[in-house]
C-alpha cells in the first residue's frame, strides 16, 4: 500500500498550486478553476484520510462535497455571465463598483 | 491467480504517474495565458485526480469524479469561455502582486507537507469505496445528507437561472457590443444602482 502521506503531500501540492493561481491570475473563470483545484484537493485527503478507518464513509462524504462543488460551479459561472454583461469583461481589477 | 508482475509495484507505479500528471496539468492551469488551454489541461488535471481515487480503491468516487469533473462541469466551463468568446488574456497582474502571491502559495505548500507530510496513520478499512457499499451508506444512516444535497441542487440551479438570465431588452447576443456593458453600468448607475437582478426597471428597457 502507499503511505497516506504520500497522498496528503500530492493534495497539498495540489491546493497550493490552485491557491497560487487565485492569487495571481486576473481572469474570472481561470481563478474559478483554480477553486475548483483547490476542492479537488481537499477532496483527495478526506478520501485518503479515509482509506485507513472507512472508506464507504468517506465516499459518501466527498459525494456531498462534489455536489456543493458542482452547485457552486453552475452559480459562480452565472455570476461570470452576469459580470460580462454588466463590464464586457472578466478581468477581476475590473469589479471596483463596491470600491474593492 | 499469481501474476508476473507484483500488484502493489503497480499500484505504486499508477500513483506516481497520476500524481505527476495531476501536478503539472495544474502548473498549466494556473500559468497558461490562453483560457481554453487551461480548461483542457484542468480536464486532464481531473482524470489525474480520478486516477488517484482508483489507487486508494474508491471506485465509485472515480467513476463520479470523471463523470461530474471531468464532464459536466468542464463541459461548463467551455461553454461559459466560448459563449464569452475570450482571447488569451493581456492583462496581467502588476509584477509585486504576482511576485507576492507566489510567494505566499509557496510558503501555504511548504506548511501544508510539513503538517500534513508527517502524519502516519496504519488500518484496515472497514468497508470498501464500490457502488454497492456507498448506495447502502446513502440510502440507510446518510439518506437526509443525500436529501439535502438534492436540494442544494435544485436550488442552485434556480439561482444559476435567474443570475444569468437576459434582461428584456437586452441584446440576445453577449459579444459583439464592446460598449454596450459599459453604458448598461453607467445607467444602471444613476437608476440606483440596484445590481444586475433588479436592474430590468431600466427606462430604456420599456
Amino acid at each position: 500500500m502507499i503511505p497516506v502521506s504520500d497522498y496528503y503531500v500530492v493534495a497539498s501540492i495540489l491546493f497550493a498550486i490552485g491557491a497560487a493561481g487565485f492569487l495571481t491570475r486576473k481572469n474570472l473563470l481561470v481563478m474559478f478553476m483554480s477553486v475548483e483545484l483547490m476542492l479537488n484537493a481537499a477532496n483527495l485527503v478526506l478520501l485518503a484520510a479515509s482509506s485507513t478507518h472507512d472508506l464507504g464513509r468517506g465516499s459518501a462524504f466527498a459525494l456531498v462535497s462534489v455536489a456543493v462543488a458542482a452547485a457552486e460551479v453552475g452559480v459562480g459561472l452565472a455570476i461570470i455571465i452576469a459580470m460580462f454583461r454588466l463590464k464586457a469583461s472578466v478581468d477581476a481589477d475590473e469589479m471596483t463598483n463596491l470600491q474593492g | 491467480m499469481d501474476s508476473i508482475i507484483d500488484p502493489a509495484l503497480l499500484t505504486r507505479i499508477a500513483f506516481y504517474l497520476f500524481a505527476g500528471m495531476a501536478v503539472v496539468s495544474a502548473i498549466f492551469v494556473v500559468a497558461h495565458r490562453n483560457p481554453i488551454v487551461c480548461a483542457v489541461a484542468l480536464v486532464t488535471a481531473f482524470l489525474a485526480v480520478a486516477g488517484l481515487y482508483l489507487t486508494l480503491g474508491a471506485t465509485f468516487l472515480t467513476a463520479v469524479q470523471i463523470l461530474v469533473y471531468a464532464g459536466a462541469i468542464m463541459v461548463l466551463f467551455l461553454f461559459v469561455i466560448m459563449l464569452l468568446n475570450l482571447e488569451s488574456d493581456p492583462f496581467e497582474k502588476p509584477h509585486v502582486a504576482r511576485l507576492v502571491g507566489g510567494v505566499l502559495a509557496v510558503a501555504l505548500m511548504f506548511g501544508l507537507v510539513s503538517i500534513l507530510g508527517g502524519t502516519e496513520t496504519t488500518g484496515q478499512t472497514i468497508r470498501d469505496g464500490s457502488t454497492e457499499e456507498v448506495g447502502k451508506i446513502f440510502f440507510g444512516e446518510y439518506i437526509f445528507p443525500f436529501e439535502m444535497a438534492s436540494l442544494l441542487l435544485l436550488v442552485a440551479m434556480i439561482g444559476a437561472i435567474v443570475i444569468a438570465r437576459r434582461q428584456e431588452g437586452e441584446p440576445a447576443s453577449l459579444i459583439g457590443q464592446p460598449g454596450a456593458g459599459a453604458e448598461a453600468a453607467s445607467t444602471a448607475g444613476t437608476a440606483g444602482n440596484d445590481g444586475p437582478i433588479g436592474s430590468s426597471n431600466r427606462p430604456e428597457d420599456a
